[in-house]
């Protein structure tokens, strides 16, 4: 018999949900097989079997909350048949070396739980409990092994104390109709509505507008793109461009590039740019780092590694941190115009759209070209009217102008 | 069939402790290391050998300067060959223990340099030549870190030496200039100053010990002044000049004005030290560095699959005990188990005298970050141990949530506090109040009552003061 455990989830994660197990009890396994994945704030993750036998247990149901080192399930020896296993068969080697972290479920036993009353109490406790008559088994501890600080003691003293008019009225629980379906948020959705709804309450966030002429990079893809892609295994896209123009214009107005600490202004002069990803489980920002050190192929190929990470879930948090400036792409869904949310702290984004062939005016004549909104989001708190109109107008000459990217003019 | 389970690269505290560790889960292990003996930086030219020097030019300034005080009237002498002596033997006979803990381990010691060749192998190249290839389920990259160079000061070991030389130099300087007012530069600067040198600090800083809480830093910059080290705060050393008689330092305000010149026989660069990854192989694994040169590494494991890395290699306070830890907790990752380090707990310590030791978070940390916090500060000159061995200099700090007494820091600064941390250290594993210490017993007459005081002034009840 061996457990599932909990793998540990990366420093400053400290719970996920259990999404979904792919064995039922009973079911037989093998060794290194995918039985079930977790899921965390970031990042979804996957413990496989630690070795051959039948999930005999599962503890934690699909939809629970799991710590660290908390038992999922058990993985009994033998067929799917023998539920009580000889003892002797788990008198096994060392665990063998599991070089994937996050799939080396711990063969160790389940500790004990330490209850409140049983560990032995720090003398800050003790003192309170005497004085005060506070049960402490009746109190859940955050200390070590689930021990009772002195903090946990005051905390449950100043509940006592609270008259209980104070406890939070329960919410009437909306009922649910016949023609509709109430489903949990997964802990990713959960995520991104708070931080969106955090960025829209921090933020003086307001939308600029221009539009480009996409003509001269449409015209250089295509007489580069075969002899591109076969220098560098990559599709030259438009990602690259813009987000060459981009860096470009940030350095011409760092403002954009900065994000407010305290009563300080944060000024990076390094441009990790968050590139918007859309995934069947939701949008994620996978940050390209010291993108204004790599090439165009760079760009590219770093963004398309990038976005088959995130629609194959292995992005690491280390991916999803630390961005300076944001580019969304409504426009491969078709958006014609929209107004981006800043990816907090960040203090812009840069919206692109569709391509639409429309009439514009050039040199006095009506012709036809391909068109792109864009659209600037940013924190005016740290951006100026002009400095946002400007890093668009920037955006648009190199986009309309290519030539410009190299002359880095 | 692969030869082993984890093969390690570098045998200092990191990679040693990784090896035994892993020896004691029954894993097959082997460790590389090139130097001719175990226990890397820490062992051979750091912590160890410098404790050494530190622990008998303290004896010997007291000899000289306390001795008479105390009532003891002797002629202390210098025996620099036979100090250096004592220091290489304790230091051989703890290497040769490491050496003695592989066997009892079934740990292999591959000597040689060690180099990643490609997935699940590493490439041995031994002193003589030969190469060799060792194929391993995991590696584990625990190669430090080395002294960090400064453009116009080039270290020769000589007249300008860096931390490993200025333990060895032939005589005792009579101007040694100290490049770097950190914990090294501090620590060797006291050795050299104790047995006779002029000693002049200069730091671009304009503090010294920039990651210090900064009353301890302060009180230590004070402390060392009147025991006769000259601080240069601020300055910056842009050049220097072998000549016949020593080495010219060519020196300018960091904020701008006008130059001068420092003349020193000896010039001791310690500036800081940066992760070692030359010819490590990192680039044919495809392992990531980030712009400083640290291995990236989420939990232990790089961004190769298979690949770890722990100690000066990557992130965090470049200390042989953050390295010890790691190193246990990767192995037991890598065996399956939960491995783990409170990054929140990890001590501090300059062997200075007065000693320095800390563990969490700075008064400065806790209010840029905003906690509000109480202090309990307590001085040695009101502890009555540390008053009758003429010891009563520095302080104990403690700060702690001023919601649940929860400590966040310690910081203390006087006699012997090396061996104090310790305490704190259990404690706040614990997260224990500064009331829980405040209750908590201790034996008088000790110094370590001066912990038991500092705990209670958080509550306002400090009984000595």
């Amino acid at each position: 018999m061996t457990d599932i455990m909990t793998p540990a989830l990366g420093e400053s994660v400290t719970e996920a949900t259990v999404a979904r197990w792919a064995k039922k009890a009973g079911e037989a396994v093998k060794r290194d097989e995918v039985i079930v994945e977790l899921e965390t704030d970031k990042v979804s993750l996957e413990v496989s079997a630690p070795e051959d036998g039948v999930l005999s247990e599962i503890n934690a149901e699909e939809g629970a909350t799991v710590v660290p080192g908390q038992k999922l399930g058990v993985v009994g020896a033998g067929t799917a048949a023998a539920k009580s296993a000889p003892p002797a068969a788990s008198k096994a080697e060392p665990p063998p070396p599991a070089p994937k972290a996050e799939a080396a479920p711990a063969a160790t036993a389940d500790p004990a739980p330490v209850t409140a009353a049983a560990a032995t109490l720090p003398p800050s406790v003790r003192r309170i409990v005497e004085e005060s008559g506070l049960d402490p088994a009746g109190v859940s501890g955050t200390g070590k092994d689930g021990r009772l600080t002195k903090g946990d003691a005051l905390a449950a003293l100043a509940a006592r104390a609270a008259p209980p008019a104070a406890a939070p009225v329960a919410r009437p629980v909306r009922e649910i109709h016949e023609r509709e379906e109430r489903v949990p948020m997964t802990r990713l959705r959960q995520t991104i509505a708070r931080r969106l709804k955090e960025a829209q309450q921090t933020a003086a966030m307001l939308t600029t507008f221009n539009e480009v002429d996409m003509s001269a990079v449409m015209a250089l893809r295509n007489q580069y793109k075969d002899v591109f892609e076969k220098r560098h295994g990559v599709k030259l896209g438009f990602m690259g461009f813009f987000v060459k123009a981009c860096i470009f214009a940030l350095k011409d107005v760092p403002a954009v590039n900065a994000e407010i600490d305290g009563t300080d202004l944060v000024y990076k002069n390094h441009y990790d740019i968050g590139v918007a990803v859309g995934t069947e489980k939701g949008l994620v920002v996978p940050v390209l780092r010291d993108a204004d050190e790599l090439t165009l192929a760079g760009v590219e190929s770093g963004i398309a590694a990038l976005g088959k990470k995130a629609r194959d879930g292995h992005l690491a948090l280390e991916d999803l941190q630390g961005g300076t400036f944001t580019i969304s792409n409504g426009g491969v869904y078709g958006s014609l115009m929209s107004t981006p949310i800043l990816n907090a702290p960040q203090s812009g984004v840069l919206g692109m759209h569709k391509i639409q062939d429309r009439p514009v005016v050039v040199g006095g004549q009506i012709v036809v070209r391909p068109m792109m909104y864009l659209a600037l989001s940013y924190d005016h708190r740290v951006v100026d009217g002009q400095g946002a109109v400007t890093f668009l107008v920037k955006v648009k000459e190199h986009i309309e102008d290519p030539q410009r990217l190299l002359l880095d003019v | 069939m692969a030869e082993y389970d984890v093969v390690i690269i570098g045998g200092g505290p990191g990679g040693y402790n990784a090896a035994i560790r892993a020896g004691q889960l029954g894993l097959r292990a082997a460790c590389v290391e090139l130097r001719g003996t175990l226990g890397g930086t820490c062992l051979n030219v750091g912590c160890i050998p410098s404790k050494s020097l530190l622990h008998a030019s303290e004896l010997y300034e007291l000899a000289v300067k306390d001795f008479a005080g105390l009532g003891i009237d002797v002629e202390a002498k210098l025996n620099l060959p036979a100090m250096m002596k004592q220091k290489a033997e304790s230091v051989g006979q703890l290497t040769k223990g490491i050496e003695f803990l592989f066997k009892k381990n079934k740990v292999d010691w591959i000597k040689g340099a060690g180099r990643l060749a490609g997935p699940g192998k590493v490439e041995v190249t031994a002193p003589d030549g030969t190469v060799l290839i060792l194929e391993t389920k995991a590696i584990v990259i625990a190669t430090g870190s080395e002294p960090a160079p400064l453009p116009g000061v080039s270290v020769d070991q000589g007249r300008i030496v860096d931390s490993t030389g200025a333990l060895d130099l032939p005589e005792v300087p009579k101007h040694l200039v100290v490049i770097g007012a950190g914990v090294i530069g501090l620590e060797l600067g006291s050795v050299w100053r104790r047995l006779g040198a002029a000693v002049t600090v200069v730091e671009f800083l304009d503090r010294i010990t920039p990651t210090l809480d900064g009353d301890t830093a302060k009180t230590l910059q004070r402390t060392l002044t009147k025991q006769g080290m000259v601080f240069k705060l601020g300055a910056k050393v842009t050049g220097a000049t072998l000549t016949n008689k020593g080495v010219t330092l060519n020196i300018e305000p960091a904020a701008g004005g006008p130059a001068e010149t420092l003349e020193a026989d000896y010039v001791l660069l310690a500036i800081g030290r940066r992760p070692f990854t030359q010819d490590l192989g990192l680039e044919t694994a495809g392992v990531t560095v980030d712009r400083r040169g640290f291995i990236e590494t989420h939990h232990f494991a790089t961004n190769v699959p298979g690949i770890y890395a722990i100690g000066d290699v990557t992130q965090g306070p470049m200390l042989a005990h953050k390295a010890e830890d790691e190193a246990v907790a990767c192995i037991e990752v890598i065996s399956g188990k939960a491995g783990h380090v409170n990054y929140a707990v990890i001590p501090n310590v300059i062997y200075t005298f007065p000693e320095v030791a800390a563990v969490g978070a700075t008064e400065e940390e806790l209010k840029a970050d905003g906690v509000a916090y109480k202090v309990g500060k307590f001085p040695f000159s009101a502890n009555s141990r540390a008053k009758v061995n003429h010891e009563a200099e520095g302080f104990v700090k403690v700060l702690a949530d001023a919601n649940t007494d929860k400590i966040l820091g310690v910081h203390m600064i006087g006699p012997d506090v090396s061996e104090m941390i310790g305490e704190y250290c259990v404690a706040m594993e614990f997260g224990a109040s500064s009331e829980d210490v405040a209750r908590t017993c201790h034996p008088h007459p000790t110094r370590s009552e001066a912990l038991r005081q500092a705990a209670m002034g958080v509550e306002g009840w400090t009984m000595q003061v």
